[in-house]
């Protein structure tokens, strides 16, 4: 029974990395250049882990500008709609290793995400109002040979695992500066 | 003083240990800082009952006699009980260990009646001499009221006004239910919970834990045995079913777990939903193993908890709505008096079922060497175990 994860590799790297905390410090980076009105295109291909320099396969570019209603060119989706891919991805990701780990063979996992908006938040219309969503849903539909009770544990403890899902429902420190 | 063995702490585990001793005429002592039940005596709040029924507490030697098994304890019975099954143990009270270290023949102890020489040493000092707090308690502003589990005695020592209580344990939930019926706004603030009914199918909940063999499994059988020593309590209190649907009933309201306090503000997760999918997951999981063991068809199923659509992830902590914080996050240990390299960066004792090597033992532990080695029953194995083993390293 195969979902492609490789669990092993990964229970293998948490022994190891439980009695090796600095290997276990990754940065990942991204970097982002104006094109122009409020288009801007992002790079990312190396990234630091396990002691030292790493990179992907190739280089991925994302665009990212606003649709046509917010007066743009629609070159990409939205800042926040990343968010989404973020999410999305990362669940998915840990659904299909928890079922690798419990034996639980997918035949489908789809995901549809949706983030409430209220964007008088970011116009400034009403201080009141918060930048940031206001709510995500998240809706598996997941085909697999198990009973409810386990395909709902699987999603359950993808969230526990989830680094977007952390990042996007805690707090996090962030600093922007000039160089 | 010279002894064979030193056993440190007089609560259920170092009594327990000393009856074994006992039966292995192995000349002991049970040095203890207290009075024997100490911790039950000085550390615990007013109202608290066992959530373990009369009938489950059982020592080695001593059960409980009394007019009602499936009662719960208050912590006066809980002194009588442990004082009665230290009638023959020797125990001296008022000494307190001050360092243990290695010596020629064994460990050198010190303590603050004088030096103790000893060839084999049992820990039993419990595993909740402190509360943990987590660090970001340093950001709440002075205006609001701090407290620990062994700071708090009873609602009405609270200043007046909203209370947080952070942790949905068993002490927790406990807290939370008490305070908000004194009146008290109460936000509790939940993280990862072990959710259990009190009765499931005319049952106490923990007579299934008892009899269907979960809270035998052994330590080694555990998968993650990391994770089973961490688990927090079971939501379960006295004579009631006390989870998050009763204190929603209660009038308490729900938040996600406390992440941070910034700008005097106090965040909490966005992901309560999933904590309590989880919890109720894994609550229904029990379910079906105790009717896999009884061979029965499914019985009750409880009904999910319900969570707020809406639960706040802001805390405004200086606008005056919450006037004091309850840290219900928990206990550890505390080992400050041991020269012994055996705890490790997070301060737990490296030990394999109690045996920490070169007759150093421990008793008390969470899942010592079975699930149930937390509570008052889980005891009589592991301590007999351990004894055993201490008595063939005597022999060497
Ligand atoms: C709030 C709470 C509720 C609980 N409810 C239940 C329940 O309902 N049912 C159940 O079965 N279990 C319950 N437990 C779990 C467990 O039974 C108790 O923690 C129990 O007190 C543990 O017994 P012990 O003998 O291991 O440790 P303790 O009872 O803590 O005894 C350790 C003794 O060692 C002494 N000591 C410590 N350090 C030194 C030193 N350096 N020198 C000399 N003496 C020292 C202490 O004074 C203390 O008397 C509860 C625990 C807590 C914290």
């Amino acid at each position: 029974m195969t979902n492609g994860v490789n669990v092993q590799a990964l229970l293998d790297a948490r022994e190891v990395l439980k009695g090796a905390p600095e290997a276990a410090q990754f940065t990942w980076r991204a970097s982002s250049k104006w094109q122009h009105g409020v288009h801007s295109t992002t790079r990312i291909e190396k990234f630091f882990g396990l002691g030292q320099e790493q990179s992907h396969k190739s280089e991925s570019v994302f665009e990212a500008d606003h649709p046509a209603i917010f007066a743009a060119e629609d070159n990409g989706i939205t800042p926040i709609e990343y968010l989404l891919v973020g999410l999305a991805s990362c669940l998915t990701a840990g659904i299909a290793s928890v079922a690798q780990n419990r034996g639980i063979k997918l035949n489908s996992v789809e995901a549809s995400v949706e983030g409430g908006h209220d964007i008088r938040g970011i116009l400034g219309a009403d201080s009141d109002v918060r930048n940031g969503f206001n709510d995500i849903k998240v809706t598996f539909s997941i085909d697999a040979d198990a009973p409810r009770a386990d395909i709902e544990a699987l999603v359950a403890q993808s969230q526990k695992r989830s680094a977007v899902f952390d990042a996007l429902t805690n707090p996090t420190n962030v600093t922007v500066e000039v160089a | 003083m010279n002894v064979t063995t030193a056993v440190i702490g007089a609560g259920h585990a170092g009594l327990a240990a000393s009856h074994f001793l006992t039966a292995a005429s192995i000349d002991h002592v049970v040095l203890e800082r207290g009075e024997v039940a100490n911790s039950w005596r000085h550390e615990r709040w007013d109202s608290l009952r066992l959530l373990t029924p009369n009938w489950l507490n059982r020592l080695p030697g001593s059960h409980y006699e009394g007019p009602d098994p499936d009662g719960y304890a208050d912590m006066g019975e809980v002194v009588d009980f442990l004082e009665r099954s230290a009638k023959d143990v020797p125990v001296r009270t008022g000494v307190t260990v001050t360092s243990v270290r290695r010596s020629a023949g064994g460990y050198t102890l010190t303590t603050d009646q004088g030096p103790v020489e000893a060839r084999t040493v049992v820990i039993a000092s419990g595993a909740c001499n402190v509360a943990s707090v987590p660090a970001l308690a340093a950001a709440v502003p002075s205006s609001v009221e701090q407290v620990t589990p062994f700071g708090y005695r009873n609602p009405s020592r609270l200043p007046d006004g909203g209370v947080l209580v952070v942790g949905a344990s068993a002490t927790g939930v406990q807290l939370a239910a008490e305070i908000r019926r004194s009146g008290r706004p109460v936000v509790l603030s939940v993280g990862e919970h072990v959710r259990m009914p009190r009765v499931y199918e005319g049952r106490d909940v923990l007579w299934w834990m008892h009899n269907s063999g979960v809270w035998s499994q052994r330590y080694d059988e555990v998968d993650d045995l990391t994770r089973a020593r961490r688990l927090p309590s079971p939501q379960l209190a006295g004579a009631s079913t006390l989870d998050l649907n009763v204190l929603t009933a209660l009038g308490v309201e729900l938040v996600g777990r406390l992440s941070a306090i910034r700008d005097g503000a106090a965040l909490f997760s966005g992901g309560l939903r999933n904590v309590a999918a989880l919890a109720d997951l894994k609550m229904n999981r029990l379910l079906d193993t105790f009717d896999q063991w009884a061979g029965t068809a499914p019985g009750e199923r409880f009904a999910p908890t319900d969570v707020p659509g809406t639960a706040r992830w802001r805390v405004d902590l200086g606008s005056g709505e919450i006037r004091s914080i309850v840290w219900a996050t928990g206990f550890r240990p505390d080992y400050s008096w041991l020269d012994v390299p055996v705890v490790d960066p997070k301060g737990a004792l490296t030990h394999d079922g109690g045996v920490l090597g070169d007759g150093l033992y421990a008793l008390g532990l969470p899942v010592l060497r079975r699930r149930r080695s937390t509570f008052i029953c889980g005891i009589e194995d592991d301590a007999r175990e351990v004894v055993d083993h201490l008595r063939l390293h005597l022999a060497g």
